[in-house]
């Protein structure tokens, strides 16, 4: 017993002591934190991968004394100017064989998008405040865009950009507008993305661009929005709208729904009335100004015959009558109202009429269900009313029989 | 003309095969008391006419329902809207549940107050007491079968807290359960529960139940049994054209039941969301949820959920076994405290249901 114990303990001893200098020698092996520790999180994205001062800034980390291990002579190279950060990085960055070794999947190109963005072409000009890779990844603690923390995490993108692009000091020599971000807030994205936290969303990067951020050409916004509204886009592209939109250089879908204050669309839009953005460009004598008022009737009649359907329906669910059926083909009549405000991007009555036809005849027979389910409760009161009367009847006749019986 | 004679043919041919006379003279000579108290006993029979109307639908019901996961929900759904009066039978299936259930509690609160448990009927209020857990059961069984959203995860919340038992909680749940979640293997355990095994059993006990009744015949509250005196009716066929009369008057109110509120399908559930807010188990359980609610998680160094089971099980044990620590109604006496305790637990019970019934917080 005494010679088991007496093994753990040294083993244990040993391990203390092998653990005590290994610990010494990673400390010694990276001497620059001594001085700079602060600059370091457990979560940086290089520490992580033992990616370490020297492999950026070069010296002799094995040194504790500063003239050796900060020799420029011995290759360090210190602080980078603010100008050539982006080559500072590209350097392990866009070297995809070097990058692969850590992940195959790593995007190298990003010096060559940075290059061609609006910041990368005001950087090679001089310009001292155009942002560089720390503008938006920071110098050191550097977090994977995955890192809620990161200030390139999707939920943090507006704000990361917005730090430079909402200070009108700082962007005061650009001529740009400062309210982007206060834009995006109330926009449908915006909402989606910073209220309900949908990362699925789009933010500035989406449509920008990220490494090769820049202005989208307004003509082109359409290839732009199309990513996520493909049906959408692919009707605009088939529409005589289009043709007329690259004509007369109409920005596509930024012309009716705006840019980064896009609001959640609504039908008051679609139509001749006020609040619609057909007669933008359409007055009343036009095709167009009556192709606009066919379409948006037609909306407009198919709606009024989804709200007949549900009012039925919930008469007839207060009853306390099963409607499930009618309320699975109001639900696919919605979605067909869903899929004929996609269609108004056709600009077509007939395409409209058409889908809203498929729909009107669920809404149509959604509400035959429901008045089907009403008269059936009718029915119901009805034989329900002559039970109680001979329930009734039986119970008086029992009543004064018993009475008859009681009485002897 | 010929009606009275194939009448006392049949009868003859039956008296003359099968020797009924020590039955035809129970049930003839049988006398029912009448007093001011005399309401409370059709109340034993109302039950029965309503466990009756279970039966008749429950064997209708079967025609159509598929026990299983996927089946169930959907098959409960054709047998409303599809299949010819099939709304009705469900209706008057699920409202006579109930009403049975209410008429229960009136039938053993009124026996209580009344004393009707006192010797010789010992074993008429135990296989009673037994009933009302089986009725219990059968109510419980019952509610998952639809496979909707409330239902099942009513049953969750149910057959969690039964896990809370000390010692056995585990193995009770999983048992109850047929595995460790409420699945595909509960609803096929809880439907051979509901339409054999609990079904069987209160046919044997309840034939135990009447057959006491008929031969010791109903008793006389303490009040009335010293009374110089005393009225009585025979049971055939004057008490029993009365039950039939409430018979009438239950099923007037299970035919507006049936018809003004039908049963609700409710939303098909998916085993895989949390349980929503608002979940709550039938009315008839809700006073022992409200009270388990309101006992605080931790009394000295107990679990406070286990303390109520525990609780709610030394009553039911009491309830069982009444007639014989009723020490005074075995001497023929009518104790005060034993009527006040009755009375401020009938009106915790309801202050509690419906106390649960409008709490509308995150059960």
């Amino acid at each position: 017993m005494i010679k088991k114990s007496f093994l753990k303990y040294g083993l244990f001893v040993l391990g203390i002591m092998c653990f005590s200098s290994q610990a010494f020698s990673a400390e010694a092996m990276n001497s620059c934190l001594e001085c700079h520790k602060e600059k370091f999180s457990q979560d940086d994205a290089h520490a992580k991968k033992v990616v370490l001062c020297v492999d950026c800034h070069g010296g002799n980390p094995a040194s504790l004394d500063v003239s050796i291990a900060m020799d420029t002579s011995k290759g360090f190279l210190g602080k980078p100017a603010r100008a050539d950060i982006p080559k500072f990085c590209a350097r392990c960055h866009s070297d995809a064989d070097y990058m692969k070794r850590y992940n195959p999947n790593i995007p190298t190109d990003q010096l060559s998008k940075y290059e061609v963005s609006q910041h990368g072409k005001l950087n090679a000009l001089g310009d001292k405040k155009s942002a560089v890779c720390t503008s938006c990844h920071n110098a050191h603690n550097i977090l994977a865009a995955n890192n809620p923390a990161s200030p390139t995490y999707a939920l943090n993108v507006p704000n990361t950009c917005a730090r430079c692009h909402s200070d009108k000091e700082y962007m005061k020599e650009y001529g740009i507008p400062t309210n982007q971000i206060d834009d995006y807030k109330e926009s449908v994205h915006g909402q989606a993305l910073l209220v309900k936290g949908d990362r699925s969303s789009p933010s500035c990067k989406n449509c920008h661009g990220n490494h090769d951020a820049g202005l989208p050409r307004a003509i082109y916004v359409g290839n732009i929005c199309s990513q996520c509204h493909a049906l959408t886009y692919d009707l605009f592209s088939k529409s005589p709208h289009k043709s007329a939109h690259d004509r007369l250089g109409i920005p596509e879908c930024e012309a009716c729904h705006g840019n980064h204050k896009i609001m959640k669309p609504s039908d008051d839009m679609l139509g001749t009335g006020l609040g619609a953005v057909c007669l933008k460009c359409h007055n009343p004598s036009s095709k167009g100004f009556k192709t606009a008022l066919a379409i948006k009737n037609s909306i407009e009649d198919f709606k009024t015959e989804i709200a007949e359907a549900k009012e039925s329906t919930s008469k007839a669910e207060r009853l306390g009558m099963e409607v499930s059926d009618a309320q699975f083909d109001i639900n696919e009549a919605n979605n067909s109202l869903t899929k004929a405000r996609t269609y108004i991007h056709s600009f077509s009555k007939e395409e409209v009429a058409s889908v809203v036809g498929e729909g009107k005849s669920l809404a149509q027979k959604a509400l035959m269900l429901a008045q089907k389910a009403i008269d059936k409760f009718n029915f119901r009161k009805k034989w329900y009313s002559l039970v109680i009367l001979l329930i009734f009847v039986f119970s008086l006749a029992l009543y004064f029989r018993i009475k008859m019986l009681e009485k002897k | 003309m010929d009606a009275p004679k194939i009448k006392d043919r049949l009868i003859k041919w039956v008296e003359e095969n099968y020797h009924i006379e020590p039955f035809k003279d129970i049930v003839i000579k049988k006398q029912v008391p009448l007093h001011e108290y005399s309401a409370w006993y059709y109340f034993g029979g109302i039950t029965l006419f309503l466990f009756i109307i279970q039966i008749i639908t429950g064997i209708l019901l079967l025609f159509y329902y598929k026990p299983t996961e996927g089946a169930a929900f959907e098959s409960v759904r054709f047998i409303m809207t599809k299949v010819e009066f099939g709304w009705l039978i469900r209706s008057v299936h699920a409202w006579s549940a109930n009403l049975m259930i209410f008429t229960v509690f009136i039938h053993i609160f009124s026996t209580f107050f009344l004393r009707s448990y006192r010797p010789p009927r010992e074993l008429t209020w135990i296989t009673g007491v037994f009933l009302f857990f089986m009725t219990l059961g059968i109510g419980f069984t019952g509610y998952l079968l639809p496979w909707n959203e409330l239902s099942f995860f009513a049953t969750k919340v149910g057959t969690q807290i039964a896990g809370s038992v000390p010692y056995v909680g585990g193995f009770l749940r999983t048992i109850l359960r047929g595995g460790e979640e409420v699945s595909d293997a509960t609803l096929g355990r809880f439907f051979a529960c509901h339409i054999i095994v609990l079904p069987l059993c209160i046919f044997a006990v309840l034939g135990l139940h009447l057959a006491f009744v008929q031969l010791q015949g109903m008793s006389e509250p303490l009040s009335v049994k010293d009374r110089q005196e005393k009225k009585s009716i025979p049971f055939f066929p004057n008490f029993l054209l009365r039950d039939i009369l409430a018979w009438m008057l239950a099923l007037g109110v299970l035919a507006s039941l049936a018809v003004y509120l039908p049963a609700e399908l409710g939303k098909k559930v998916d085993p895989f969301v949390s349980t929503p807010a608002g979940i709550k188990p039938e009315w008839y359980f809700l006073w022992m949820f409200q009270t388990l609610k309101l006992i605080p998680s931790k009394i000295f160094i107990f679990d406070g959920e286990v303390i109520g089971i525990l609780g709610f099980g030394v009553m039911g044990f009491i309830l069982l076994i009444l007639p014989f620590i009723d020490i005074w109604s075995r001497k023929e006496k009518k104790n005060l405290f034993l009527t006040l305790l009755g009375i401020f637990m009938l009106i915790f019970m309801i202050f509690m249901t419906v106390w649960g019934l409008i709490d509308k917080g995150r059960q």
